[in-house]
């Protein structure tokens, strides 16, 4: 199941955890990524709160936690090679987190509405 | 120039005769300097770098000021000597066809804009950066002896890289004979374009002035050779960081002066403390001591250890932890040709190349190295 959130993320539920990225109109917009700070694991997040610091050669961003919950993994990988959340965005993960509240993806956009937010 | 549309006045900006050559060719605008500017093409900021450094970039930068002066009494030496009383250069030792890099001081030695100037047998061709142009202007309004003329029926180009001689001297013959700040007039077409063999990206490459008429189809035959590709502001301006290349306004400004900015090189010795033509310039004695003496801070480079991207208004610490700012950066990013980011700033003298700052990120300090200007050795053409 694949969900969109408002700040340009999506979510991918993986079991009880859900992995998040940007989607390719975010990558679009922030540029060519430089820099990723990934957040430590097993940190408890709120929703809303500044969880990955990402950096294009334009500006700094951050992304945030879609729900509360806890970090289960992060990708050190795409830490190393910024550069993939341009190439494959879709695929560029930056963690996984498993939600307080198992439904609370659910009122996220589809893949439509998304299409239908950016136009 | 181009058409100025009801959106351009509210918003202040205008637009250069490229203007719908940029979105034709998918650019990404924004207003800069009081302009409508490409600050990227599809290509992407780091690909464009890197195809700058690798082949050969065209940028438009018609938003700068073209200024002529002209001596009224015919004497190219009168346009010097008045040029002399606002820049400290050598402005008359100057030979025909040739270029030269200086500064606008003030009266407190601080830097008002930097400045490209040629010696066209008889006048000077001054380029000047478009968020100073309207002030350099008047300035030189105040000189007496001179006729001053802003050149408005001409757009600029800067075809940069290790292929921008190829690519030009396919239209423009006589371009690949050019050495390193010359600046010419070559016949295109029928046209007169002034060229310069210059730029602000360290690579060999060409500034290009040329008819507002014949501007987009200038553009045109150079982008259609297959190594040229457009370049926007945002390359521009990592391609002049890593080149250690001041930007005004970041690196330097009213309050900076030359030595502190690391372009005491730009004043020579026959306008320095026993030169046949010493001071004679706004600000001469404070500029001219630091000349002597040293100053206080030096613009230097800085390497952070890690891989996040130190930008400007961050603040420098010798403390891993407690103290006062000794230092702010002043131009930073992520430079794509080292492979890694890189920043300016006015590092106080006694701390020596090689030490270790810490950058204030995010409530973190990261360590940041002193290190020489450029990162990346120029490639011109002498």
């Amino acid at each position: 199941m694949l969900k969109y959130t408002e700040d340009h993320e999506w979510l991918r539920a993986d079991g009880d955890e859900i992995a998040v990225g940007i989607t390719k109109h975010a990558s679009e917009q922030l540029g060519d990524v430089v820099f990723i700070e990934l957040p430590e694991e097993g940190r408890e997040v709120a929703a809303g709160e500044e969880v990955v610091v990402i950096e294009s050669v334009k500006a700094a961003s951050d992304i945030v936690a879609p729900v509360a919950g806890t970090i289960t993994a992060v990708n050190s990988a795409l830490a190393d090679a910024p550069g993939d959340v341009n190439g494959d965005p879709m695929a560029a993960w930056f963690f996984k987190l498993k939600p307080a509240d198992a439904g609370a993806v659910e009122g996220f956009m589809d893949e439509d509405a998304y299409k239908a937010l950016i136009g | 120039m181009a058409e100025t549309t009801a959106e351009d006045r509210r918003t202040e900006t205008r637009r250069t005769g490229l203007y719908d050559l940029h979105l034709e060719l998918g650019a990404r605008m924004v207003p800069f300097a009081g302009w409508q500017m490409p600050v990227q093409y599809p290509m992407g900021v780091m690909a464009e770098h890197l195809h700058t450094r690798e082949k050969a970039g065209l940028f438009d930068v018609s938003h700068m000021g073209q200024v002529l002066v002209w001596p009224e009494d015919g004497r190219l030496e009168t346009a010097a000597l008045a040029l002399e009383s606002l820049i400290p250069a050598d402005v008359l030792g100057l030979p025909e066809g040739r270029q030269r890099y200086g500064l606008f001081t003030n009266d407190r030695g601080g830097v008002l804009d930097d400045l490209m100037f040629a010696n066209r047998g008889d006048h000077y061709l001054l380029v000047v950066n478009a968020a100073c142009a309207a002030q350099d202007i008047d300035l030189l309004h105040t000189l007496s002896g001179v006729r001053v003329e802003q050149v408005t029926d001409r757009g600029l180009l800067a075809l940069q890289g290790p292929l921008a001689e190829a690519a030009l001297a396919a239209l423009v013959p006589g371009a690949a004979g050019m050495r390193f700040m010359d600046s010419l007039a070559h016949g295109w077409e029928g046209e007169s374009l002034w060229i310069s063999r210059s730029g602000y990206t360290g690579e060999d490459g060409f500034e290009i002035s040329v008819p507002a008429a014949r501007l987009e189809d200038f553009a045109r035959a150079l982008l259609d050779r297959p190594d040229v590709a457009p370049i926007g502001l945002g390359a521009r301006d990592s391609l002049r960081l890593e080149a250690g290349m001041p930007l005004y306004g970041h690196d330097m400004d009213a309050e900076v002066t030359p030595v502190e900015a690391a372009l005491g090189w730009s004043i020579p010795k026959v306008r320095r403390t026993g030169g046949a033509r010493a001071g004679g310039f706004p600000g001469a004695e404070r500029v001219l001591d630091e000349l002597a003496a040293g100053a206080s801070a030096i613009r230097r480079g800085l390497r952070p250890e890690g891989r996040a991207p130190i930008r400007e208004g961050v603040a420098l610490y010798a403390e891993a932890a407690g103290g006062e700012p000794v230092a702010t950066v002043r131009s930073g990013g992520f430079g794509p040709s080292v492979g890694g980011p890189v920043a300016m700033a006015l590092i106080p003298a006694e701390i020596p190349e090689g030490a270790v700052l810490h950058a204030e990120l995010r409530g973190k300090r990261l360590p940041v190295r002193v290190t020489a200007l450029p990162f990346v050795s120029p490639n011109f053409k002498r």
